[in-house]
């Protein structure tokens, strides 16, 4: 009886070749069974991970600054007079924490006004290339064959596109960047990545044999899919989503920074670090504090991603 | 056990060849796999037939045939008198329902994000008319305690069971849709020796409660023996052997059935003194090119020039009482510790 386990003390010990022996279920009233599934334990696991509270706590309160600025500083840096070019370039001092800008501006509340635009189109971009990438890398591996050769040619063409390259092509078709158009060529250029790993994943995932058994049992493509791979196939394609969310965040930033992403007087931080720049040797402030909130954004969203991948990971665990 | 009734299954001259092909640009083919190559035999009600063969034989592509997970290159499956092997769409699903499979091994074909309940009750949701949908999660529970699981670990997931219990959650998914027939794909080779003994006696009971038959594969000679009425003995696609488990095991009459016997171990110290080993000489040949006539005859310590032009065909022959597929077949008990 080397089945038993100390959680199952009845079922395994079943003495079954005669008739089927009376079982009596192990039932203590009031006791529920908790089901424990991978992700219940995944999340048992981040909660552990000083690495995931770290970058969760960081990300909240980011999240929190995009929705609610005002809760952060009592300027409103999109109301021009309050700035003042008589003060331009003034350190850092007890009423303006990040001094003053080239044109006199606060940066401290610039710098919390600009987590706004970075947040939304880090999500946004993330959420919309996670969807098209993953669907129709689904797709393409439970189809396989012409369907999947010919889809797979058309992602190779997007990733032949240089991404910065991409994008900056993208913006000068539209002529104006703005959240809208950043978003749209960023997403553009991204989703082959989703696509190639959910194809992999679901490559993979096809031919393990619980698909097989419910295709014997006659389960047709949508269950197939959409029950059976994809909730295993997701995992990577999370992972690698929370990874890019930073990516794109430090992506808008370079746009902006060269010029073709969101223009002022809209403020992200790639604005802030792109109009700091030609008096930097006298000024460092305004382009250092945007740029290491930047930096922190960054790495809260990749140690995020590094923390789900290691939890979701039975082998990492 | 063994019924004389109609048989529920037919397999007549059951061909799959998985095609070679070679080029990027423009496929040709350049040969085949004969994975199986004229396999026929009939299964009765509540009648197990032991298929049994080294690997690479074609085994568990003649199950994945009689599962219509494959498409058979020609020749017929036939469940009642209905060919499933031509059957589409509708009528292949119907049919499904009398045809299920329990797989080798219980850590990959129960899916790990489902919980036991979801996974044991899918069949009813795949085929919502064999069970409303108010009495599922009682169905569910009886088939649990049917494969003497315990019914109030419905909500727990795969990876809290260990292998044994897991192929019997494998099993109830099986019996769900109340099928006629059940294909084992070396059901018990991935388990313990001590929890094999508890599945094959589990598959036992079934079949005597619900007058199940078994098309059971495994290279386990011994675990064959014991839960067979008849034995079919493959050899690189071909049935070479069909009779009763005593036939086979105690008058065996191909040189390869005997060969095979000669190679399970006994555990008795007596007759391993007495017993004749027979040692087959180099490795099975490449079923993309099977030698021409017989196929054993490359391993065959009694080919002679007919075995190389004549392919024998399976049937009964002068000096044996069962199917044999071989020109010199005469009985040879290999194992004589009784």
């Amino acid at each position: 009886m080397s089945e038993t386990t100390p959680a199952m003390p009845v079922t395994a010990t079943a003495a079954v070749g005669s008739p089927p022996p009376p079982l009596a279920p192990e039932t203590k009233p009031g006791y529920v069974e908790k089901p424990a599934s991978l992700w219940s334990d995944a999340w048992y696991d981040l909660r552990r991970r000083p690495l995931f509270i770290m970058s969760s706590i960081l990300i909240a309160v980011l999240v929190v600054m995009a929705l609610f600025p005002s809760l952060f500083t009592s300027i409103n840096p999109m109301d021009a007079t309050t700035c003042q070019l008589s003060t331009a370039r003034q350190p850092p001092s007890a009423a303006h924490w990040f001094g003053k800008d080239n044109l006199g501006c606060d940066v401290y509340a610039r710098t919390i006004y600009g987590a706004r635009i970075s947040i939304i189109v880090g999500i946004t971009t993330t959420i919309v290339t996670a969807m098209v990438g993953g669907l129709l890398g689904l797709i393409a591996g439970f189809a396989g064959g012409a369907t999947d050769s010919v889809m797979s040619r058309v992602t190779e063409i997007f990733f032949a596109i240089p991404s910065i390259l991409g994008a900056l092509l993208i913006l000068a078709v539209f002529r104006t960047g703005n959240v809208w158009t950043v978003m749209l060529a960023l997403a553009v250029l991204a989703w082959p990545m989703t696509f190639r790993i959910m194809r992999a994943a679901v490559i993979t995932a096809k031919s393990q044999d619980y698909v097989v058994a419910a295709r014997a049992l006659g389960a047709g493509s949508g269950r197939l899919m959409f029950r059976h791979i994809l909730p295993n196939a997701v995992t990577p394609v999370i992972v690698v989503a929370t990874i890019n969310l930073g990516m794109f965040i430090s992506a808008e930033a370079a746009l902006s920074f060269l010029g073709v992403g969101i223009q002022s007087p809209d403020i992200s931080w790639g604005v802030m670090i792109s109009d700091a720049r030609p008096r930097f040797l006298e000024a460092a402030g305004p382009l250092l504090f945007p740029a290491a909130f930047l930096s922190v954004t960054v790495l809260a969203f990749i140690m995020l991603g590094d923390a789900v991948r290691d939890a979701l990971d039975p082998k990492l665990r | 056990m063994a019924a004389t009734s109609e048989p529920i299954l037919e397999v007549r001259d059951l061909v799959k060849h998985f095609a070679l092909t070679q080029g990027i640009l423009v496929r040709r083919q350049i040969g085949a796999i004969k994975a199986v190559d004229g396999v026929s035999f009939d299964l009765r009600p509540g009648e197990t037939l032991g298929i049994v063969g080294e690997s690479g034989c074609g085994k568990s592509t003649l199950a994945k045939l009689l599962m219509a997970l494959e498409r058979p290159t020609s020749g017929s499956v036939k469940i009642n008198g209905r060919d499933m092997a031509k059957a589409r769409g509708r009528e292949l699903k119907s049919m499904r329902r009398n045809v299920q499979m329990v797989m080798q091994d219980p850590y990959t074909s129960l899916n790990p994000r489902m919980t036991v309940g979801d996974i044991i009750g899918e069949p009813y949701e795949i085929h919502p008319e064999v069970a409303p949908k108010g009495m599922r999660r009682r169905k569910v529970q009886d088939l649990l305690e049917l494969v003497g699981l315990n019914p109030d670990h419905i909500n727990r997931y795969p990876h809290q069971f260990s292998g044994g219990q897991r192929q019997r959650i494998g099993i109830a998914r099986g019996l769900a849709l109340q099928p006629q027939i059940i294909i084992c794909d070396e059901p018990v080779s991935a388990l313990d020796v001590s929890i094999q003994a508890q599945v094959i006696n589990l598959l036992e009971r079934l079949q005597n409660e619900l007058n199940l038959a078994y098309i059971f594969i495994a290279h386990d000679l011994s675990v064959v023996r014991h839960i067979s009425d008849r034995v079919a003995v493959m050899y690189l696609g071909k049935l070479v052997e069909l009779g009763g488990d005593v036939e086979i095991y105690d008058r065996p009459s191909h040189p390869y059935t005997q060969a095979l016997l000669s190679a399970v171990p006994v555990p008795n110290p007596d007759g391993r003194e007495r017993r004749e080993r027979i040692i087959l000489q180099g490795d099975p040949p490449s079923p993309a090119n099977p030698p021409t006539g017989c196929r054993f005859r490359t391993r065959c310590w009694k080919a002679q020039d007919i075995c190389a032009e004549q392919e024998p065909p399976l049937e009964v022959r002068p000096a044996t009482d069962h199917r044999v597929a071989c020109h010199f077949a005469e009985v040879h008990d290999v194992v004589q510790a009784h």
